[in-house]
């Protein structure tokens, strides 16, 4: 039996963008400077927002939905489509604009691993003070407190300041804390591109643990693999109003058609992009082995994952390149195509082109895999990031015989060619 | 009434009113009972402060002392013996004291609880709790600060042979009043300091303003009636009176002074509140 658990009608929020966006003159600006503390001190004597001139924007328009208890869904779209803003707004970090949100059930938020830790703090200090912050009672955190320190493995660490851990340990500490909440419904977002890969590993098998056990979730996520596990249906939010709504793998498969379509300013909007910029990459997108775009690539047939990029410095001349495209499944790393291995090295490369990676028969069993891409200009990091573009394999013919290739809950994600036989001639 | 769905509370049943979230103004007011079940969170935020305030220090915990007790020294030559001002009969160096403990509490609550909103940006912008626990935090710090440098306000009394009057008893209503002004104060500054970060440079002017207004170097007994009384329209110049009343048994019984002074603190307060929870809204999207 089935009860709701959230019901979202006509949300929306709006955003004031900042005023001195669009000056055109030197006396304009100074003007404006000048003038900007009289307006500032008229609204706040009226008790208003400050930001005055300002233009504002919907972050978030018209978003109804409602989700059943024992749901879990996931959310996708890309950079500044409203995810985090209505995750925000569910945990009534802050207020809609308009509309309304039932939450029907202790509501357990998780914006970011580690809220509230203090670095001055002891391990077990943060653990309450975190806790707490969580909306953990005391006797709760009490009763769990070894089990979170065993989950995140730091026993014998638990008495020293947390400015002495290590990142990893850190970072395990905290989504342990976070992970202990036992909310009815739980609202994540992007928390598991944190820590080492084994954490990775944890937290993800943590959150299918939580789907299991018949809680709601509400997950938001650049981790395509990971939504289609977790999530048998998906939200696809784009400029703040709903896309779609249904099972994942056709949120997923739009998902993919609308970053294709808008791709230029993507990258660049993400916000867990590191390196030096360099070199950057402004697009990544799939063809076929005729050069035609294609959003999904049929296990076994030849591929090419192309890669544009830019330089910062339009003029000038790159030295040695290197470039990294992983395939992902979750957190586990499934094979990198890597032009260092492959032999193809970059040398003095122009400053704007693509690089374009060829697989003759792609090995990965029908399903929704992540890239992630490094870029190296001389050795040091110039661009990377992680879930840069979900990869969808259709169902294919890998081996060439007619049968289908699909089965990959049983077989793994990864086919290799080969072939049987039998001897009967030698004696054992 | 059904019992609201409230954070640790994990009870079996979905029969409870939901978590409604809209964009209703009227939500935000002061909820007391939510800031009951809060309660484990206002202690955990000011033992951190505590814990967090003197680490790395040398000196720890005894820089709650060792400030009121330089700045009274200092107070002493230049107020005491140089300018030669009036005490109300008491030594000058207890006269100041028994002053600057109460003011001292009151400038740090109110400095820390107007840094405090945005010194926790980042749990504002993550994590939902009622926002006034954390200006409210720092006024239990503070006061734990108070303490320990009240201590050696009871060693100076043994030490010039002072004896306390009864009207000690009033001692913890004193303090009460202190904290419901600096409380008051700290919710206006830690609000506008959200939106405005000009309070951080006017901050340190209001606090010294704030002293010189208050009776702490010199008596209100320099004021002529009925100014004297009208002076509480400072609520720590009653805090400061009232403080040296109840310990030194300065002559003057400031009751109308301090009558006057809750008044306007419990004013500033209900107004503070007012700001707050008309800002508190916006707080995570300005921050």
């Amino acid at each position: 039996m089935s009860s709701l658990a959230i019901s979202v009608e006509n949300l929306g929020k709006q955003y004031r963008l900042g005023g001195n966006a669009g000056y055109s003159t030197i006396r304009e600006t100074l003007r404006d400077a000048l003038l900007t503390p009289a307006y500032r001190l008229q609204a706040l004597l009226r008790g208003q927002g400050a930001i005055e001139r300002s233009d504002t924007i919907w972050a978030l328009k018209n978003v109804s939905f409602t989700v059943q208890h024992g749901e879990v869904v996931g959310i996708i779209g890309r950079n500044g489509a409203g995810k985090s803003t209505l995750l925000k707004i569910l945990s009534r970090v802050t207020h809609p604009t308009e509309g309304r949100a039932r939450l029907f059930g202790r509501v357990g938020s998780l914006l970011e691993v580690g809220v509230g830790f203090h670095p001055e703090l002891t391990g077990r200090e943060n653990v309450f003070l975190s806790g707490a912050i969580m909306g953990m009672k005391k006797q709760e955190i009490d009763r769990k407190f070894d089990q979170i320190v065993a989950f995140a493995g730091v026993e014998e660490f638990i008495d020293t300041p947390v400015k002495r851990f290590s990142s990893g340990m850190y970072a395990r500490l905290a989504f342990s804390v976070a992970a202990h909440m036992e909310p009815e419904i739980l609202v994540v977002d992007e928390v598991l591109a944190i820590g080492d890969l084994a954490f990775q590993e944890k937290c993800l098998g943590k959150m299918s643990d939580v789907a299991q056990e018949g809680r709601t979730v509400l997950f938001v996520s650049h981790n395509m693999s990971a939504i289609s596990m977790l999530c048998p249906t998906a939200i696809l939010l784009e400029e703040g109003r709903i896309n779609f709504h249904g099972p994942s793998a056709d949120t997923i498969a739009r998902y993919v058609n609308l970053m294709r379509s808008g791709v230029d300013s993507q990258f660049d909007r993400r916000a867990d992009r590191t390196g030096n910029g360099l070199l950057r990459i402004t697009r990544l997108y799939l063809e076929d082995s005729e050069g035609r775009v294609i959003d999904t690539v049929p296990c076994g047939s030849g591929v090419r994952f192309v890669l544009e990029y830019a330089a910062a410095d339009s003029a000038a001349s790159l030295g040695d390149v290197g470039i990294q495209l992983m395939v992902a499944s979750g957190a586990t790393r499934l094979f990198s195509l890597v032009n260092e291995i492959s032999g193809d090295l970059f040398q003095n490369v122009p400053a704007r082109g693509r690089f374009v990676c060829a697989v003759d028969r792609l090995p990965l069993m029908p399903g929704n895999y992540d890239l992630h891409f490094v870029c190296l200009v001389g050795r040091q990091l110039a661009d990377k990031l992680r879930f840069a573009w979900p990869l969808l394999v259709a169902d294919g013919d890998f081996f060439g015989h007619g049968r289908l290739s699909n089965n990959r809950e049983k077989h793994g994600s990864l086919l290799v060619s080969h072939s049987w036989s039998l001897d009967t001639d030698r004696k054992i | 009434m059904t019992e609201i769905p409230v954070p640790g509370s994990l009870s079996p049943g979905l029969s409870r009113t939901p978590l409604t979230i809209t964009a209703d103004r009227s939500w935000a007011r002061l909820d007391l009972r939510e800031l009951w079940e809060y309660r484990e969170l206002l202690f955990f935020l000011a033992m951190r402060d505590i814990k967090v305030r003197y680490k790395q220090t040398v000196f720890g915990v005894a820089w709650a002392i060792i400030q009121p007790f330089f700045t009274m020294l200092v107070f002493s030559l230049f107020f005491g013996r140089l300018a030669k001002i009036p005490s109300d009969g008491v030594p000058y160096p207890l006269f100041s004291y028994a002053a600057l403990v109460p003011w001292s509490f009151f400038a740090n609550a109110v400095s820390q609880s107007a840094d405090s909103l945005v010194g926790s940006a980042n749990l504002i912008s993550k994590v939902y709790f009622p926002r006034i626990i954390v200006p409210l935090a720092v006024m239990i710090s503070c006061a734990v600060d108070f303490a320990v440098a009240f201590s050696l306000m009871v060693g100076m009394m043994v030490y010039f042979q002072v004896l306390p009057t009864l009207h000690i008893i009033w001692l913890p209503g004193l303090l009460l009043l202190a904290l419901i002004t600096a409380l008051g104060a700290g919710l206006w500054l830690s609000a506008l300091n959200v939106q405005f970060r000009d309070v951080r440079y006017v901050l340190p002017f209001l606090m010294q303003f704030w002293l010189f207004v208050t009776p702490v170097v010199y008596p209100s007994s320099l004021l002529p009636e009925p100014w004297r009384t009208l002076y509480g329209i400072n609520p720590m110049a009653g805090v400061v009176e009232g403080f040296r009343w109840a310990l030194l048994g300065t002559a003057t019984a400031p009751g109308l002074i301090i009558a006057f002074s809750a008044f306007f603190a419990l004013f500033f307060l209900a107004g503070g509140i007012w700001y707050f929870h008309r800002m508190e809204r916006v707080f995570a999207d300005i921050i």
